[in-house]
């Protein structure tokens, strides 16, 4: 079961049109849109919403003057850090000044989006354009100001050290220093965002459904917005059509409206994000510059590497400075150096906020170290491998620290690896040693083809915790739920095989239920590739109390020793004698002593029924009735997965066009709960890492104008455009969690553009420095 | 300001539906939202992903760029009208659960139904011929590996082994890029 | 992305189609695929206030084949244009228009009206000199393609016309064509494309050279490159004329340094790509056989 690459049970729904995502939902509820600013930079002068009022349908038009108390408040800051000492977030409707294209600015409410759309576009909205900040080096300069009372426009300014990198680099044999560039991207997910939010007038309650990855914590937002208690509050994550990070933030402005309006409508509303909102109004990752020196010795071993990154957090901080922590943290990759320090500026401009996408900050830190790793063997002309393999942490250095605090809080400890296998794993896979000879062919036919490669490590399952409750119903119906929610990721497949596996139940018994808050009411999110670390163990754990409690029950009415007891196919037996056995749901009958009986199976547990003794309470001190178990896993700090990517690319020499002739992924995420889920995880990490090595980037123009808001101009590849993935696994078990797994999720993209990088150099000869890279760009390069 | 309304009946995976809209209204919209079919999906709303496909008289069409006046009278197929009527999945569907050609699924109804009139035409496709077919359908989740590897195990041309070696065979190099044709 | 409101008019025949639009002036829209079109509405780009919609219009639905080319109805959907036109060169280039489910729906007579400097047909009819039939209340008349296209996404269609079809000349015997571009995605407007046509006289020595180049200008670019392919080994030179004849902008996908150079490239491929196919011998499979319909 665990282990076995079983099909999905959440397929047949989404296959045959019964998914329920968000806009699925609410069929009769009212729509809301809104005015969003066209300036980048502005102040507004006027709204005049008298064009509106005529549209047919139109049910209210709300401005930033219309929030009550907190709903009016700035958007929390959710992760503040102490460097970042200048954080700023927006209102949920702006007020006096807008600092993106896109921000909202006026909010209406209407029969269906159709009306409310006619409505906005009839509201008229007066700015004075202020100047207008846009790219790293024009914030840097702060010639301009984002916020008028954030000097330099710097948000956060943030040290990471161990020994003195300086003094190491200048005591080198060898010192190399560049620059490196990693442009926008964003996660992306198909289905855009969106809220929808039922309020219960009799009852005071509000329940919200919404598209994001953390409905516990977007519940804890909206009462404490509408200052409502928890309890009052449902949040439910539906089907989600693809997150890869960016519906980790909340409570966007648009979660706390639409519940604040239903509540005071009295009616249902509904907000579904469209493509063009997407693109100006949710969130964007990925720009950084770097800048680098490195110093090494004549094996191109790193003794000292200083490295200054200046990060676009874009208009505001809600999820504080985690990208470039994590980027400054996990530069270090596989490696151990001599000396590192890492200084981070991260830098407000007026453009959409940056959060975390799938990889969040590893693709550039990534990218930097590897980067690094080339150009050292460049210049020493030795193989990059061996450059590579030189500065491997070993086998047996584990558990090993490196020295600097990671994004969780915690000491930046790897747990355990194999990276010389990892290398080893993945040269032969891509055929490393054999590509002399390929390119010999290839340049006798007159092409042009290149080798690269790439490793990381990554951390994953990032606490502070998760928490899982199993339950056997008096049918045997056996009921998991946990607070994180899913995006595609397999849940409700794993977890089943997880607590099919510790229950010794078939899988077909068991139901998964993530991300609401009926069910389950604490959770942090599905993000940091962490979701089956971390409720995949608190599950397991809180399986095997349920396991613990239905043996005790069993043994009672079996007249048996509970340790002899085994569970297997719904039935507890007592191990060598399979004719002693009581099914597992006639222990959840029993473990409920009843006064009323509702079935035929429920008489046995009334009080003239169960045999138990007269003088002991029917719930033994201690004791709660129901077959439930229920668990939390918190880690003590992450457990690090890793991996090496290589690539085989051609490049046209008469157009410039790249292509990737062969892909291979060698990775290691410790014990493999399904290994199609996970391969699948990666494939779909990859895909992501191509484009963005490839094809998207976001075209800001010096008025921040977003230039290409659209699938049409925004590159997102089609099949045609992705490679065959081969893939190769290693499975180095993590000591820290009893499952022994590490995270899956985000791995495959965050290498990527390092690797694509490296191999188009080596096609062409030439230093890349800056990704993602088009034909044009290549075109260019190659005239200089 | 009261917009004219249309009566508008479609025939909708074989079954005659009609609901009353204003002529403005995306077919896409219609489905889901007049008729009640949220299976078809809506990832742009302007011709790109290809989430919103359904067959029109069994040619896949965007219904996002449709408007259900204008196809009032014909036949829509939609993603809840592939699976036999007992439940039994149609074999596209069928193969993506297999292959795990689907993550989050919000692409699918669209490949689904692409692939299905694609398999009609040309029961036996080439690998190449299975990514011009599907080559109009984004997905986010999948890289696209296991969606061709369950196209390729219902064609007819593709060799077991073939099938075996996963997306197709592995003499045949995909790549990406930018094409030239 | 809702479209605005609009008042609908669904004709049944050409007459009623006129009308709406004579009706409608310069209010007026057709709606034909609606693949360019409702994008746009659907973006809040356009926002006609009649939208005479000829889908219902099925006299308009023809595809002809006639002694000197092929006549497209208005209402010809590209996906049975490139099956069944038996036009080489327009089969070459729809290949390449966008998707098949949007080929399904777009019709190659809205791809000519929406005149699209990145699309591939302007460029197609322009190299073959067919041209567009137009009508409106007042009368009928013949737009060479020439003078058709007018700038970027105008074509020279009056308020109140409807384009009724388009005709795609036939090629002669001992002639070859040929299609390529480079889009950044497979489907994409192109960022450069070139439809060349080549003829031979019955020595096999060029009579004939022309490129229609698409993606470089704000209309179909089309050369006669003749004089360089008659002189053989010149084939540097036309390249080099291409190249400067090109008037391409940059924008966020190539920079017009770029597009001039694979201008070039695609030229020198789809001339000699045509050339070869004129030179080989066997039925000319370039001719469009004589009749009426199609399928
Ligand atoms: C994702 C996507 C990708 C695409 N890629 C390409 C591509 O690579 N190459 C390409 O060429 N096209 C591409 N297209 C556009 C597609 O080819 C359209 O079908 C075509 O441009 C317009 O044809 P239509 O019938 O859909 O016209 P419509 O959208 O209905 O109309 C377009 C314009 O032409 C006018 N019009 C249409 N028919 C007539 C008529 N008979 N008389 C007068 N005016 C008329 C309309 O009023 C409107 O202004 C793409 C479209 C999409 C959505
Ligand atoms: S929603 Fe129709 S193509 Fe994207
Ligand atoms: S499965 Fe999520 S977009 Fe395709």
């Amino acid at each position: 079961m665990f282990g076995e690459p079983i099909v999905r049970v959440e397929d047949p729904r989404l296959l045959t049109g019964q998914g329920r995502y968000l806009d699925d939902l609410g069929r009769g509820a009212l729509a809301a849109a809104f005015v969003r600013s066209p300036y980048a930079h502005a102040r507004i002068t006027g709204i005049d919403v008298d064009g509106a009022l005529d549209v047919d349908g139109l049910v209210a038009v709300y401005t930033w003057e219309d929030l009550p108390g907190r709903v009016g408040e700035p958007l929390p800051l959710l992760i503040p850090h102490p460097a970042l000492t200048h954080g700023r977030t927006a209102y949920p409707l702006a007020r006096d000044v807008v600092r993106h294209v896109g921000e909202p600015v006026v909010m209406v409410v209407a029969r269906d989006r159709y009306l409310a759309e006619d409505a906005a576009g009839r509201i008229q909205v007066t700015y004075q354009p202020l100047p207008v900040v846009v790219g790293i080096e024009k914030s840097a300069s702060a010639e301009y100001l984002v916020h008028d009372d954030v000097p330099g426009n710097v948000g956060a300014f943030l040290v990471q050290e161990v020994g003195d990198a300086p003094a190491a680099i200048d005591a080198a044999p060898h010192v190399l220093e560049f620059r490196l560039d990693i442009e926008r991207s964003a996660s992306m997910p198909l289905e855009g965002r969106g809220v929808y939010a039922r309020w219960d007038a009799d009852d005071e309650s509000l329940r919200v459904y919404s598209s994001t990855q953390t409905s516990t914590s977007v519940r804890m937002a909206i009462a404490a917005k509408l200052g409502l208690p928890p309890a009052k509050v449902e949040v439910i994550a539906p089907d989600v059509g693809g997150g890869f990070g960016v519906k980790i933030v909340h409570p966007w402005p648009e979660e706390v409206l639409v519940p604040w309006a239903a509540r005071l409508l009295n009616q249902e509303v509904k907000w579904a994000e469209d493509r063009r909102e997407h693109f100006v109004s949710s969130a964007h990752e990925r720009g950084q510059v770097q800048f680098v020196r490195v110093g090494f010795d004549d094996e191109g071993r790193v003794l000292g590497l200083d490295v200054k990154i200046l990060h676009d957090h874009g208009a505001y901080t809600p999820y504080g400075i985690i990208i470039p922590i994590i980027t400054s943290t996990q530069l270090l990759g596989p490696y151990k150096l001599g000396a590192y320090r890492a200084e981070v500026t991260s830098l407000y401009t007026n453009t959409l906020i940056v959060t975390p996408y799938r990889g969040a900050g590893r693709p550039q830190g990534v990218f930097c170290m590897e980067r690094t790793m080339d150009r050292i063997a460049a210049h020493l002309h030795l193989d990059r491998i061996d450059v590579r393999a030189a500065n491997l942490i070993q086998p047996d250095e584990f558990p090993y620290d490196q020295g600097l605090i990671f994004q969780d809080g915690r000491p930046l400890i790897y747990d355990s690896g194999d990276y010389p296998a990892l290398l080893r794993k993945a040269r032969d896979l891509i055929g490393w040693d054999s590509f002399g000879s390929l390119r010999a062919v290839a340049t006798a036919e007159g092409r042009r083809i290149g080798i690269g490669f790439a490793c990381y490590v990554e951390g994953t399952g990032v606490g502070p915790y998760e928490g899982g409750h199993v339950e056997v119903d008096s049918s045997g119906r056996v009921h998991v739920s946990t607070g994180l929610t899913s995006q595609g990721q397999g849940h409700q497949t794993v977890f089943a095989q997880i607590a099919a596996a510790e229950l010794g139940v078939p899988i077909s018994d068991v139901q998964v239920t993530t991300g609401d808050t009926r069910r389950f009411g604490y959770a942090v999110g599905t993000f940091a590739s962490r979701a089956a670390v971390m409720s995949g163990n608190a599950i397991a754990l809180a399986c095997r109390r349920l396991k613990e409690k239905a043996l005790r029950i069993a043994a009672e009415a079996l007249e048996a020793d509970p340790r002899d007891l085994e569970i297997a196919d719904g039935q507890v037996y007592v191990r060598g004698n399979p004719s002693a056995s009581i099914p597992l749901r006639t222990v959840a009958v029993l473990s409920n002593p009843l006064r009323y009986a509702f079935d035929e199976e429920a008489q046995r547990a009334t009080q003239f029924a169960t045999g138990s003794s007269p003088d002991e309470p029917p719930i033994a001190p201690g004791e709660e009735p129901g077959l439930e178990g229920k668990d939390y896993y918190s880690p003590v700090r992450s457990t690090f997965a890793a991996g090496a990517h290589a690539a085989i690319v051609e490049t046209d020499p008469d157009t410039a066009e790249i292509r990737i002739l062969r892909y291979a992924v060698v990775h290691d995420c410790g014990r493999l709960i399904n290994p199609r889920i996970v391969e699948g995880q990666i494939h779909g990490g990859v895909a992501q890492g191509i484009a963005g090595a490839l094809y998207e980037k976001m075209e800001y123009d010096s008025d921040g104008q977003l230039l290409n808001a659209s699938f049409m101009d925004f590159l997102m590849p089609y099949a045609t455009e992705i490679p065959r993935i081969e893939i190769d696994h290693l499975e180095t078990p993590s000591p820290l969690n009893p499952l022994g797994i590490k995270g899956a999720g985000e791995a495959g993209v965050i290498p990527v553009s390092a690797v694509i990088a490296s191999a188009i150099e080596d096609a062409e000869g030439f230093e890349i420095s800056a990704m993602p890279i088009s034909p044009d760009d290549l075109f260019r390069l190659r005239r200089h | 300001m009261n917009e004219r309304v249309y009566e508008i009946g479609l025939t909708v995976n074989g079954v005659p539906r009609s609901a009353t809209a204003p002529a403005r209204r995306l077919l896409s919209d219609f489905l889901r939202h007049d008729l009640g079919l949220t299976g078809t999906h809506v990832g742009c709303e302007h011709g790109v992903c290809g989430c919103c496909t359904v067959l029109l008289d069994g040619d896949p069409v965007r219904s996002c760029l449709t408007f259900a006046i204008t196809v009032e009278g014909r036949e829509v197929t939609t993603v809840e009208g592939l699976a036999d009527p007992d439940g039994t999945l149609s074999p596209v569907q069928q193969a993506f659960q297999d292959s795990h050609g689907l993550q989050c699924g919000f692409c699918t109804p669209g490949f689904l139904c692409t692939v299905t009139a694609l398999l009609r035409d040309n029961p036996a496709p080439t690998e190449a011929e299975v990514l011009e077919g599907i080559s109009g359908n984004l997905c986010r989740c999948t890289g696209y590996q296991n969606i061709i590897k369950a196209v390729l195990s219902l064609s007819r041309g593709v060799s077991r082994t073939a099938q075996e070696n996963g997306a197709g065979n592995a003499t045949t190099q995909r790549g990406s890029g930018d094409h030239v044709r | 992305m809702k479209p605005p409101p609009f008042d609908y008019h669904a004709p049944r025949t050409l007459g009623e189609a006129l009308d709406a639009l004579a009706e409608a002036g310069g209010d007026g829209k057709v709606l034909a695929g609606g693949q360019s079109l409702i994008p746009l509405l659907n973006m809040r780009l356009a926002a006609p206030g009649q939208l005479i919609d000829i889908n219902r219009v099925a006299a308009l639905d023809t595809l002809v084949r006639e002694p000197g080319g092929i006549r497209v109805g208005a209402l010809a959907r590209h996906s049975r244009v490139e099956r069944s036109s038996g036009h080489p060169l327009l089969r070459q280039a729809l290949r390449h228009v966008a998707h098949p489910a949007i080929r399904n729906r777009g019709t190659v007579v809205g791809s000519l009206a929406h005149a699209d400097p990145a699309a591939e047909l302007p460029a197609v009819l322009a190299v073959l000199g067919g041209w567009v039939e137009v009508a409106s209340v007042s009368g009928t008349r013949t737009i060479p393609a020439a003078s058709f296209f007018a700038g970027p996404l105008e074509s020279a269609l009056l308020p109140g016309e409807l384009a009724v079809s388009a005709f795609f000349p036939s090629l002669p015997p001992r002639s070859g064509s040929a299609f390529a571009e480079l889009a950044r995605r497979h489907g994409d407007y192109a960022l450069a494309g070139v439809a060349a046509v080549v003829e031979l006289d019955a020595s096999g020595a060029v009579t004939s050279a022309r490129i229609g180049c698409l993606g470089v200008a704000a209309t179909p670019l089309v050369l006669d490159l003749t004089p360089y392919l008659m002189a053989s080994g010149a084939f540097a030179d036309a390249v080099a004329y291409v190249r400067e004849r090109a008037e391409p902008d940059g924008d966020i996908h190539a920079s017009a340094g770029y597009r001039r150079h694979l201008l070039g490239l695609l030229a020198a491929r789809t001339l000699s790509e045509a050339h070869a196919t004129a030179s080989s011998p066997g039925p000319s499979a370039h001719r469009i056989t004589g009749g009426t319909t199609d399928e």
